[in-house]
C-alpha cells in the first residue's frame, strides 16, 4: 500500500515539476497542450482498467468521449430563451439554466454547465449499459468488431446530425464554473489552473482504479483475466464484473470529453474517429496492458509529442506503427514486459502500481 | 483499395486488361509479405492480438497510400461503354460496369466454392479453419495455408477493388469502410461460406440503400455497422450458418 502512495505523490511532484520547468524555461504555452494531455490520460487510464485488468478490448472508447463532449457541448449551446414549455420554466426555477452573453452580445439561456455534465455522464451509463451487457458476451474478433463498430456508429450519427453540427461540430462552448473561482476554459490567464485542475481529475481518478485494483474486486478481476471460466467457477458473476468495469471505463472517456469540450471551447467529430479509440488502445498496450502508471506515463508523452505536432503528418501512421510493434514483440505490453518482471524480481511482490514515471 | 489505386496508376502505363491483372498480382505479393513479416513466425498468436495487428495495418497501409497518391479520389475508366451509356435489359437500363460487377463476382463465387469443395488444397484449408491442431495431425502445413489464404483474399479483394471503383471511385481511406462492410457480410453469412456471403451481401446492400427512406442520408454508412452489432447480438453463427459448426471453430 506504501508504495502506491509513493507513486502517487511520486507523480504529483513530477506534474508540479513540468509546471515548474515550463514556468523557469518561459514556455508556459505548452500548458495547453499538457492540460489536453491530461484529459486523454484520463480515457486511457479507464481505458487500461478495461484493456488490462478485464481483459476486455474495446475499440470504441473515442465515441464515449464524443457522447460526453457532445451532450455537454450541445446542452450548454442550446438557446432556450424563445422555448416557453413549462420543463423550461421549471428547469429555470430550480436554477439549472443560467443566462449568459454569446460572443455577438445577444442573450443566451441554456443549461448549466453542471447538468450538462450529468446528463453527459448519465447518457454515457446508460449506452454503456445497453451495448456492454450484449458486446461483452462476444470474444476475440468478434468483441474487437463490435467495439469497433459502436465507435463508428456515434462517429456517423455526431457527423451526420444537423443539430451536433454535422462536420464542423459545436464550437463557443462556455466555461465549466467549479467552486472556489475555479473555472474549465482554455483562456491562456487561467492556463496554470486548469493545468493543475486537468492533473487532479486524472490524479483522483489513478487513486480510484488502484484503490479498485487492491480491493476484492480488482482481485476477482485479475482472476477473470487470468482463466474466465475459473473465475466463473470460484462464484466471480464475471459477466456483472466486466460490464461494470465496461462502464466504468465508458465513465472516464466520458467526463474526459467534457472536460475538454469546456477546455478546448467546442468539439468536433474527428473526436470521435475510429483513429482516436485505435490511438487510445495502442497508447494502454505501450504502457503496458495491466500497468496504469506505465499507461499514464505513456500517454503523457505520446499524447504531448502528437498535440504539439512532433509527428506532422505521420501521426496515424505513428500510432499504427507502435500498435503493430508492440503486438508483435511484447503482446503484454511493453513497460511491463521489460522493466516490470525485473522490477519485480528485485522486489519480489507484486505491486501493480510501482512503474512509476 | 490497394488493388483499385494500383490499377489505376499502372493504366497510365498500360491498357486496362494488363493493369488490372498486374494489381491484383502486386496485391497478393503484398498480402503475401504482410503475412509472413507479421504473422506467420508468431507462436500461437491470439486472435486478439492478430485482430489488433491487422488493424494496425490497415492505418499503415492507408497512411502510406496517403502518401504516396495523396488524397485525390481516382476511378478506373468503365470496362465498357462509359458512365453515361446504358444497356437495355427488358426495359431496364442498367449500366455496363454493374454487369462487369455482377459477372466478376459471380465468377470469384464459383471459383471459391469449387477451390474449397474440390481441389486439395482447398479442403486442407477448410480443415486449418476448422481445427488446426487436428489439420497439422493430418500432416498439412497449416503455416502455409495461412498465408495462402492472406494472397487469396488479397487477390479477390483487389479484384472486387478493380472492379467496383469505375462506378464508386477509390481514395486513400476507402478501405476502411469497405473492410467494415466486408466483415459485415462475412458475419451475416456465417464465416467461411461464400455462397451465402452472396446473399448476405445482396440482403446488407438493399437494406442500405433503403435506409434512406427513413433516415438521413448521413446515417447510410452507420447502417451496416447496425446490422452487424445487431447479428452478433443476436446470432454470431450469422443468418445462413448453423450455431453447431460456429461453435466448433476456435474463437
Amino acid at each position: 500500500m506504501e508504495r502506491k502512495h509513493f507513486a502517487v505523490a511520486g507523480f504529483t511532484g513530477l506534474i508540479v515539476a513540468i509546471q515548474l520547468a515550463t514556468r523557469i524555461t518561459g514556455t508556459e504555452y505548452f500548458l495547453t497542450q499538457l492540460t489536453m494531455t491530461a484529459y486523454y490520460s484520463l480515457v486511457i487510464v479507464g481505458l487500461c482498467m478495461l484493456i488490462g485488468y478485464a481483459g476486455q478490448i474495446s475499440l470504441g472508447h473515442a465515441g464515449f468521449f464524443a457522447i460526453g463532449g457532445y451532450v455537454t457541448a450541445f446542452l450548454t449551446t442550446w438557446d432556450l430563451k424563445s422555448n416557453h414549455g413549462a420543463f423550461v420554466s421549471l428547469l429555470e426555477r430550480s436554477g439549472a439554466l443560467v443566462s449568459r452573453q454569446d460572443v455577438y452580445g445577444g442573450n443566451l439561456l441554456t443549461v448549466h454547465p453542471w447538468l450538462a455534465c450529468v446528463s453527459a455522464i448519465l447518457l454515457t451509463v446508460v449506452v454503456a449499459y445497453l451495448v456492454g451487457g450484449p458486446v461483452l458476451k462476444l470474444k476475440g474478433h468478434y468483441l474487437a468488431m463490435a467495439t469497433l463498430g459502436i465507435g463508428i456508429i456515434v462517429y456517423r450519427i455526431v457527423l451526420g446530425t444537423e443539430f451536433l453540427g454535422a462536420s464542423d461540430g459545436i464550437s463557443e462552448v462556455p466555461g465549466f464554473p467549479l467552486p472556489g473561482g475555479l473555472v474549465v476554459t482554455g483562456d491562456s490567464s487561467l492556463r496554470i489552473s486548469n493545468y493543475y485542475l486537468a492533473w487532479g481529475v486524472v490524479i483522483l481518478g489513478m487513486v480510484l482504479l488502484l484503490n479498485l485494483i487492491h480491493s476484492r474486486v480488482g482481485r476477482a478481476l485479475a482472476a477473470l483475466h487470468g482463466a474466465e471460466d475459473a473465475a466463473e467457477a470460484m462464484g466471480i458473476p464475471t459477466a456483472r464484473y466486466k460490464l461494470h468495469t465496461f462502464v466504468l471505463s465508458a465513465v472516464f472517456a466520458s467526463l474526459a470529453g467534457v472536460l475538454l469540450t469546456h477546455f478546448n471551447g467546442g468539439i468536433g467529430p474527428s473526436e470521435a474517429g475510429v483513429m482516436k479509440s485505435v490511438r487510445y488502445v495502442a497508447i494502454v498496450a505501450i504502457g503496458g496492458m495491466a500497468n496504469l502508471w506505465g499507461a499514464l506515463s505513456m500517454s503523457l508523452v505520446l499524447n504531448y509529442l502528437s498535440l504539439r505536432g512532433y509527428f506532422g503528418t505521420y501521426d496515424d501512421a505513428v500510432f499504427g506503427a507502435i500498435l503493430i510493434l508492440i503486438m508483435l514483440f511484447a503482446p503484454d505490453g511493453l513497460l511491463r514486459r521489460h522493466l516490470f518482471s525485473d522490477m519485480k524480481r528485485l522486489f519480489s511482490r507484486d505491486h501493480a502500481g510501482e512503474e512509476a514515471p | 483499395m490497394l488493388g483499385g489505386m494500383i490499377a489505376v496508376t499502372l493504366h497510365k502505363l498500360m491498357p486496362l486488361p494488363l493493369a488490372i491483372m498486374s494489381a491484383v498480382v502486386l496485391t497478393m505479393i503484398v498480402g503475401a509479405v504482410i503475412e509472413i513479416v507479421f504473422i506467420r513466425w508468431l507462436d500461437k498468436p491470439s486472435v486478439l492480438r492478430m485482430v489488433i495487428i491487422t488493424i494496425g495495418l490497415s492505418i499503415l497501409i492507408r497512411e502510406i497510400a496517403l502518401h504516396i497518391w495523396g488524397e485525390s479520389v481516382r476511378a478506373l475508366p468503365y470496362f465498357t461503354g462509359s458512365s453515361v451509356s446504358s444497356i437495355n435489359l427488358g426495359g431496364v437500363y442498367i449500366s455496363s460496369q454493374v454487369l462487369w460487377v455482377v459477372g466478376i463476382g459471380a465468377l470469384a463465387v464459383a471459383a471459391l466454392t469449387a477451390f474449397f469443395n474440390l481441389t486439395m488444397l482447398g479442403r486442407q484449408m477448410r480443415a486449418c479453419a476448422a481445427n488446426r491442431d487436428a489439420a497439422r495431425l493430418c500432416g498439412i502445413d497449416a503455416k502455409n495455408m495461412v498465408t495462402l489464404s492472406f494472397v487469396l483474399s488479397a487477390s479477390i479483394g483487389a479484384i472486387g477493388g478493380c472492379v467496383v471503383c469505375p462506378i464508386t471511385y477509390v481514395q486513400y481511406d476507402s478501405g476502411t469502410q469497405l473492410a467494415i462492410k466486408g466483415f459485415t457480410v462475412a458475419i451475416l453469412g456465417g464465416l467461411g461460406n461464400s455462397t451465402a456471403a452472396v446473399g448476405a451481401g445482396m440482403i446488407l446492400g438493399v437494406l442500405e440503400s433503403f435506409s434512406i427512406w427513413v433516415l438521413p442520408t448521413a446515417y447510410k454508412e452507420a447502417i451496416s455497422i447496425a446490422i452487424l452489432l445487431a447479428i452478433l447480438f443476436v446470432k454470431p453463427s450469422g443468418i445462413f450458418g448453423s450455431a453447431e459448426a460456429a461453435r466448433l471453430k476456435e474463437f
